[in-house]
């Protein structure tokens, strides 16, 4: 796969924003002093009379974003997800959460991945914040052509939506030709029937290897694409829970709270099955190569292999 | 304004008081003390200056009002009630289950509510968009927002008025409810925030400090407001918590308790007293 193209979904949010602006006059992008790293900066060159500056204020960013909903806009507002989903929790909470204002939240520099900046701004918690408040809905793309779709979806949807986008460059796994997104819906990418991955954001590169090397060893792994961490596709997970009769969960993300979590409640209560979660391991990261660091930290391709084989002597 | 303006207001915001006194009674818990001192700019916002329409709550090109400081929600609901967005009566629903009258105010229960407020310093970010966003539209909109003074101990207050001021936002109108207590006492013993109006003046707003109580000088002040171009105003309102009964004034046990059966009585006479000697004169 020595062609593969690689492209970080924070740019893809940057690109889909702007060119969905062009069919839209009534969105508008808001920042809080990072266009250039949330990639808005794209949104700000194309309609610099769209994009709003908050300053270093990332409650007032998520309070300004409530007002100009409810005057009939459609706010994109951009932070790292640090403080979109960590810093401004409450704001979202109480001032878009509670009246379901119609802002979309689009957090960039989700997850390890951040890299060298360190534990500081590595947010493994914003699926685990974001999934409890009533009504947000909360997605997580894989690539670059899922982001795009991501941003177009959340537009149509009415409501608040939060979208975790990444730093770093991450295979795109889709065709754009073929592709078609859904709120609400998982995808499965890989038929399978001995274990099932659900993986999420860059960690479905990562499962896809992973269930590619397990092929080789005869093991069949069914790996699911979960963009939609909330609502979550029961109907998909319930499903791969009946027919491969053990979970594998993969995330860039504490083990507490997120995608794990999710299918952990949803399988225990409908169709209980062993299920193993890859992940952010209740610990702070650390400053080094985004690559490198994944790595160390369990979130690769042979880490996620590892889980599986063990699942499959359950 | 007339005299006969000024005596209708005043009338109104008697009859505000009594509505946040029943709400409150009927509730058994609730803000009486920080709703009875913001009941006259309420009255007055509502009665004599927004362009609103109670029979179009969402009408699109009515001015808004948030109520940055939520806890003052029983006097928001006695105006807005008295002003005709819902019955009077249904005061008495306050913070019941199923009321449309939540003990914070809620925009997507109560007619009239133009954000859901509660949590402090979050309010004046809403109105500060709603401004931004009025003037992108063209709009004649204007937007007028209620802080507690010990609200602007919150930390987003002032991200609100830097942008505010940033984005020269002269649809906007912040009022301070300045009745100088909080929960733990008064507000130079808790957290002091003065000077209040230097600070405001400081973050570039117009500011002016009037008698929260006296209509003619509301009016004025709000009216020199609006002629300020470029940048927002803030008026700080020198008010009395628990105004109007005389047993709630300045005293900080009343900010966030009901009357008794004996107290609620006596408040109602005294309020109902005052309704008469200003519908007499």
């Amino acid at each position: 796969m020595a062609d593969v193209v690689k492209i970080a979904t924070r740019d893809s949010y940057g690109n889909a924003v702007t060119a969905l602006a062009a069919e839209h006059d009534d969105i508008l992008v808001l920042d809080a002093d990072l266009a250039g790293a949330t990639k808005t900066a794209i949104f700000k060159k194309a309609y610099p009379d769209r994009h709003i500056n908050c300053g270093i204020a990332e409650a007032d960013l998520i309070g300004v974003s409530a007002g100009l909903s409810t005057m009939g806009f459609v706010p994109f507002c951009s932070s790292f997800a640090m403080f979109a989903a960590g810093r401004a929790f409450e704001q979202v909470r109480n001032t878009v959460g509670y009246p379901h204002l119609n802002v979309k939240i689009c957090a960039t520099h989700g997850g390890i991945s951040v890299g060298e900046d360190g534990a500081s701004h590595q947010c493994c918690e914003d699926f685990a914040l974001m999934r409890t408040i009533p009504g947000m809905v909360v997605l997580s793309p894989a690539d670059d052509v899922e982001a795009r779709a991501a941003v177009k979806a959340a537009y149509e949807h009415k409501g608040p939506v939060y979208i975790r986008f990444g730093r770093a460059a991450v295979p795109v796994i889709h065709e754009e030709e073929n592709f078609s997104f859904e709120i609400g819906k998982a995808e499965v990418l890989r038929p399978g029937t001995d274990v099932a991955v659900a993986a999420t954001g860059l960690m479905v590169a990562e499962a896809l290897k992973a269930a590619e090397t397990l092929a080789a060893e005869g093991i069949s792994v069914r790996v699911i694409n979960v963009c939609s961490i909330k609502p979550l596709d029961e109907e998909t997970i319930l499903a791969a829970a009946r027919e491969c009769g053990k979970i594998v969960t993969c995330e860039e993300h504490s083990i507490i709270g997120g995608l794990g979590e999710a299918v952990c409640s949803l399988v225990s209560e409908k169709h209980p099955v062993p299920v193993r979660r890859v992940g952010v391991n209740d610990e702070f990261g650390h400053s080094g190569p985004a690559a490198a660091l994944l790595e160390e930290m369990g979130l690769c391709a042979s880490r996620i292999a590892e889980a599986v084989r063990a699942a499959v002597k359950l | 304004m007339t005299q006969d303006e000024k005596k209708q207001l005043k009338i109104a915001a008697c009859k505000v008081r009594l509505g946040i006194i029943e709400g409150v009674y009927a509730a058994k818990s609730g803000h009486p003390g920080g709703s009875l001192s913001a009941a006259d700019v309420l009255t007055y916002l509502y009665f004599k200056h927004m362009n609103v329409d109670p029979q179009d709550p969402r009408w699109e090109n009515r001015d808004r009002f948030v109520l940055s400081k939520g806890h003052a929600a029983p006097a928001l609901y006695s105006v807005l009630a008295n002003r005709g967005f819902f019955p009077v009566d249904e005061l008495k629903t306050l913070r019941r289950i199923g009321s449309r009258l939540q003990g914070h105010p809620n925009m997507n229960l109560t007619p009239g509510v133009d954000m859901s407020t509660g949590s402090l310093g979050q309010g004046v970010s809403t109105a500060a968009g709603m401004a931004l966003g009025a003037k992108r539209l063209g709009s004649g909109v204007r937007v007028y927002t209620l802080l507690g003074d010990g609200e602007i101990e919150e930390g987003q207050v002032w991200e609100a008025m830097m942008f505010a001021s940033h984005y020269k936002l002269d649809n906007l109108l912040v009022f301070v409810d300045n009745n100088n207590l909080q929960i733990d006492g008064a507000v130079s013993d808790v957290m002091s925030p003065y000077p209040i109006d230097e600070k405001f003046a400081a973050f570039g707003l117009f500011v002016q400090t009037v008698d929260g109580h006296d209509f003619d000088a509301i009016d004025a002040a709000v009216k020199r407001a609006e002629q300020e171009k470029g940048r927002p105003s803030a008026i700080v309102l020198k008010t009395v918590k628990g105004k109007g009964v005389s047993f709630m004034e300045n005293q900080v046990g009343w900010h966030g308790k009901a009357p008794n059966d004996e107290q609620y009585h006596a408040a109602m006479e005294e309020l109902e007293k005052a309704l008469r000697e200003e519908e007499a004169e």
